[in-house]
Formats: C-alpha cells, structure tokens, sequence
C-alpha cells in the first residue's frame, strides 16, 4: 500500500495549497450565537488540530465544513466557507455530494449495527452500483488503509459491536475512506479509547495525512501537539459564543503563543 | 472453635463501630409483593389454560381431534352433531392477513415519517390522534364497516354481500394500525441518533438513512409491534361477528363471508347447552386460539432473540 510508506514529519504546512477556508464565519443555533467571526484556512494534505476548552463551539465548528449542522433545527451560518474555493453554503451546492467529499469520524465509535464487511460497503452501496467483486476491493483497501485489515480479515461478517471500541474507530475510519472523501474531520475520535489505541490511532492519522485533508478536534493538548501540523484555538466569549484566539504551525503555537490566553490554556491555566 | 471466636468478634465489632446488618422490613415486604405480583400473572395464566383444557378436552370422546380440527362440517344440532372447525379455523387465517398486509406498510410507513421525517411539532399532535383510534370500542369499528365498509367491497368487486373477510380485515387493519405505529415509532426513535449522524456523515439521503439505518436497526422493534398487530386481529371478536359475514363454508377467497373462531365462539356460546358437546366444541375452539396466539408469540420471541443477538452492542 502507498500509504504504508515512511511516515513524514515535521511537514512545513505553509508551502501547501488551501483545502477548505472560512471568511467571517457566524453560527447560530436560533437566537444564540455559537461562533464569532472566524477566519481560518485548512491546509491541505495536512492534519489541523482544533483544540479549546468544552462549549467552546470546537465540534460547531467542525461540523461547518460537512454542514451537518444543517440536521439541527434553527442552525444558520453567516460568512463563507470554501472548498477548493468553492462556498459550499452555496444554495447550488448539494449536500449529499458534499458529504461524500467531507467525510467524518465522530466521538464515540459508531459502527453500524451491521457486520464489519456491511459497515464498509455502506458508502459505495449508497453512492452507486458498485459489483460484488468491486464492493469486496473497496472493503479490503479501505480496511488496509485504516490499518484494521489484520485484525478483522477472519470477522468481516461478524456483527461490528464484536469490535473492540479502538477496533471500532478504526472501523468507522474505513467506512469513511471507503467513500473515498478529500476531507476527514475526526471529532475527538480518541476521546473514549485506552492510551493503545489511541497511539494506534495518531499513527494512522499521520499516514492518512498523505493524501487526505484531516482536521481533528480534540481536548487533549498532548494529542495536537503530536500528531497536528497546523493549531487552532478557539475559547468561547462573553458566555457561549466561540472565536479564534489563535491559529498557526502547532509547532510555533506550543512553543511560542502570541496571545496570553492561549498560553494559559496550553499551560493548563484553566480550561 | 477459632473460626467461630473470631467470627463473633467481628461481629462485635460490627456492632459497635454501627456497621452491623440490618433487617430491612420495608425492603422485604416489598420484594415479597413484586414476587407475589408477578406470580399472580403466571397463575392466572395457567388457570385459563387449566379451564380450557378441562372444558374443552371433553369433546374429543364424541368427536376425534382429526375430525375436529380437519372436518368441515359444524353441525352442533343435529342428531347426531359434527364439530368440524376447518371454516373457522381458515377464516382465522384470511382475516388477519388481510389486516396485516394492509396494516403493516401503512404502519411502517406511518412511524418512519413520525419518527425520522416529522417535525416534532407535527409528531406530538399526529401521535395522539393515531393512538385515539385504539380506544375506538370495536363494535363501533363494526358499525362503521357495516355501514360504510360492506356497500363498497360489495360494489367494488361485484359481490353478494359485501360483508367479507375482506371487509373484516380492512377494518381490523384499522383497528392495529395504531399498535403498530405507536410500538414501530417508539422502537425508531429508541435507535440512537449516532446511527443516523454516522450515515448523513456518509453522504446518505434521508430515505436511505430510513431504509438502511433506521428501520433494520429497529426492526426488532418494528417486528414486535407487528405481532402485537397480527395478535389483535387474531383476537378480535366483535368486528369480525358483525361484518365477516358468518358463513358457514371453507372461505377460498377473501371476498367471501366467513366466521372466525373468534366469532363462532361468540355466536355460539349463548345457545349451547352448559356442559353439552356444543359447549366443549366451542371450548376447544377457544384452546385452539390459545395455541394459535401462543405460537405467533412465540415465533416473535424468537425472531426478535435472533435479531438481538446477532447485533447487541
């Protein structure tokens, strides 16, 4: 496999291309406000960590980019937010369409309640007429991709819950790369899983990182300091409403803050 | 000899640092009386199969099981009389499919809108009103197919009488559809909402959230509420005196007028003598019903055991 190649680090991210951008971005959940102005490009083929203490709209703002902010009633946005330089809020642009480009991997694993090979294969059945034959290429790639193939080859037709729960994120990984997405936003996707899979989990993050444009959410600060190219820090204002703080190559946010409130909450002043 | 000193220290010790146990008369007397409740139910059941068994069973000396369940001739005064229950027992089969062939798509279709499609503000106003139409007293269900239901499957397909299985099922399927609906709607707003994120993440559509997320992950559910339906209109009585029609022939279709075991025993019961073969004819037509709704239950039980297992989380 391609991706199994050297892993790469230390990527300057500021000679990549834009994947995905906001321009004064505003979210609003009815008449509260959830994100203030944001501002912010997505490099691409790089991983973009997104980190900030709880309520701080982190997931919000995950979730602009695959507009799954549109299933919750009241939701509207403000400003643009491009991919490829294209406003995906455009009332031109289709949502399914977008969904297959921006794949997501959510907090808690959640596998389907269907066998491991089903879970896989759920993308490609919907998206298309896809023959026996292609439909099992499509799994064992995206099972190898997702480094799982090995431990699930012998159980692809066991139900997925069998999975252990680092098994199963992985699990919800290929069923996104199974798509074949540009984009994966992982929402603190290591957040209910034991220090092993975890690591497991970074590692393949990294590998992804080749070809495919990740932005992760995450609490742990450890987390994007290891495993992102690319920090941004958003905190909430006033009482619930989020703005970027900060943003820049995780390397120079860790080390060198510009704002104070970043370097406290990195510190672990508060959070 | 030292295993018993130091347990009474301990016990002393218990004592005196307020640890020591406790007999808790409230907590024992209600367990006691969830016991006693649960073992009501179990006794009651089995007083009914006990009942049954001993007013029925008799009628097998006059008249051998294969006769009763295979013969079709129910003659209960002639002399001599026959007690063959093969009409009723096929009406007992037509009627409720009917009901369920009708009841089931529509109710399916019903809860999915309900729970994944709706509004809330249209799913707490639509809800109630479904669940109403279960209160609807079952003879007023059968007016209304005497009146409205029968005149048009008469006409519609050139009948005799429009009282018919067919009419009956229609009108039961009226009668399940809420069950169905409220159980199968529960069971889809029980499935975790992950499920459906997980899949609109995906780029699925919302028809392919419902067909391929939604419904097979609560098909348990659904396949519950579906047997609760079929049990419904297997049971119903009064519906099914007054519009099936009551004929006493093998119904071969659908359109024709025929009486459930349901309605045979109600019809008959009234005229039979205490004690008389008519009495335990009809007694066994009860025990047969028993079994038949034991054996949906239990089938149901089944698919669902094998539906829970094959994906628990």
């Amino acid at each position: 496999m391609k991706l199994d190649s050297a892993l790469t680090n230390s990527r300057p991210p500021q000679y990549r291309g834009t994947k995905l951008s906001t321009r004064h971005l505003n979210l609003f959940y009815g008449p509260c406000q959830a994100l203030r102005d944001i501002t912010l490009d997505i490099p691409e083929r790089a991983i973009t960590a997104i980190i900030g203490p709880s309520g701080c709209g982190k997931s919000s703002f995950l979730r602009i980019f695959n507009r799954m902010n549109d299933l919750i009633p009241g939701a509207r946005v403000e400003g643009s937010v491009e991919l490829d330089g294209i406003d995906i809020y455009h009332r031109s642009i289709d949502v399914v369409e977008l969904r297959k480009r921006v794949g997501m991997v959510f907090q808690k694993p959640n596998p389907f309640p269907m066998s491991v090979f089903e879970n896989v294969a759920f993308g490609p059945r919907r998206h298309g007429r896809v023959s026996r034959g292609e439909l099992q290429d499509i799994v064992e790639s995206s099972l190898h991709q997702a480094a799982l193939w090995e431990e699930v080859k012998d159980k692809l037709d066991q139900s997925a819950f069998d999975l252990s729960g680092g098994q199963q994120q992985r699990l919800c990984i290929a069923r996104v790369l199974a798509v074949e997405p540009e984009v994966i936003l992982m929402d603190e996707p290591c957040s209910a899983l034991d220090p092993v899979a975890t690591l497991k989990i970074e590692d393949l993050m990294r590998r992804l990182a080749e070809k495919y444009t990740i932005i992760i959410v995450t609490h742990n600060m450890q987390q994007a300091a290891r495993a992102s190219d690319v920090s941004a820090f958003l905190l909430m204002e006033g009482d619930i409403c989020g703005v970027l703080v900060e943003h820049g190559p995780t390397a120079e946010l860790f080390t060198k803050p510009k704002d104070r409130r970043t370097e406290d909450y990195i510190t672990g002043r508060f959070g | 000899m030292r295993k018993r000193s130091a347990s009474i220290a301990i016990a002393r010790d218990a004592r005196t640092k307020g640890l020591q146990r406790r007999w808790r008369v409230g907590e024992r007397v209600i367990e006691g009386g969830i016991f006693l409740a649960s073992l009501l139910a179990i006794v009651v059941l089995l007083g009914i199969v006990a009942v049954l068994l001993r007013q029925g069973l008799p009628i097998f000396a006059h008249t051998p099981p294969w006769e009763f369940l295979f013969g079709t001739k129910w003659y209960p005064v002639s002399e001599p009389p026959t007690f063959g229950t093969t009409t009723f027992f096929v009406a007992t089969i037509w009627v409720p499919v009917v009901a369920t062939v009708i009841a089931v798509p529509i109710g399916v279709a019903c809860a999915a809108y309900l729970a994944e499609v709706a509004p809330s503000s249209v799913r707490e106003s639509v809800k109630p009103v479904i669940e109403l139409l279960a209160g609807i007293p079952s003879v007023v269900i059968g007016f209304i197919g005497l009146l409205l239901l029968s005149p048009l499957v008469q006409s519609m397909f050139n009948l005799n009488t429009g009282l018919s299985g067919l009419a009956a099922g229609i009108m039961l399927s009226l009668m399940s559809l809420p069950i169905i609906v409220s159980v199968s709607e529960d069971a889809l707003r029980a499935i975790p909402d992950e499920f459906r994120q997980a899949a609109y993440a995906l780029g699925a559509t919302r028809w392919e959230v419902v067909r391929h997320v939604s419904i097979p992950a609560a098909l348990s559910g659904i396949s519950a509420a579906i047997m609760l339906g079929v049990g419904r209109a297997i049971g119903e009585t009064m519906t099914v005196l007054m519009i099936a029609g009551g004929a006493l022939a093998v119904p071969v279709s659908p359109t024709q007028p025929m009486m459930p075991m349901t309605a045979a025993i109600a019809s008959g019961i009234g005229n039979a003598v205490r004690g008389g073969p008519q009495y335990q004819a009809l007694f066994a037509i009860g025990l047969l019903l028993f079994l038949i709704t034991l054996a949906v239950n239990l089938i149901a039980d089944r698919v669902l055991e094998r539906q829970k297992r094959k994906f628990v989380r």
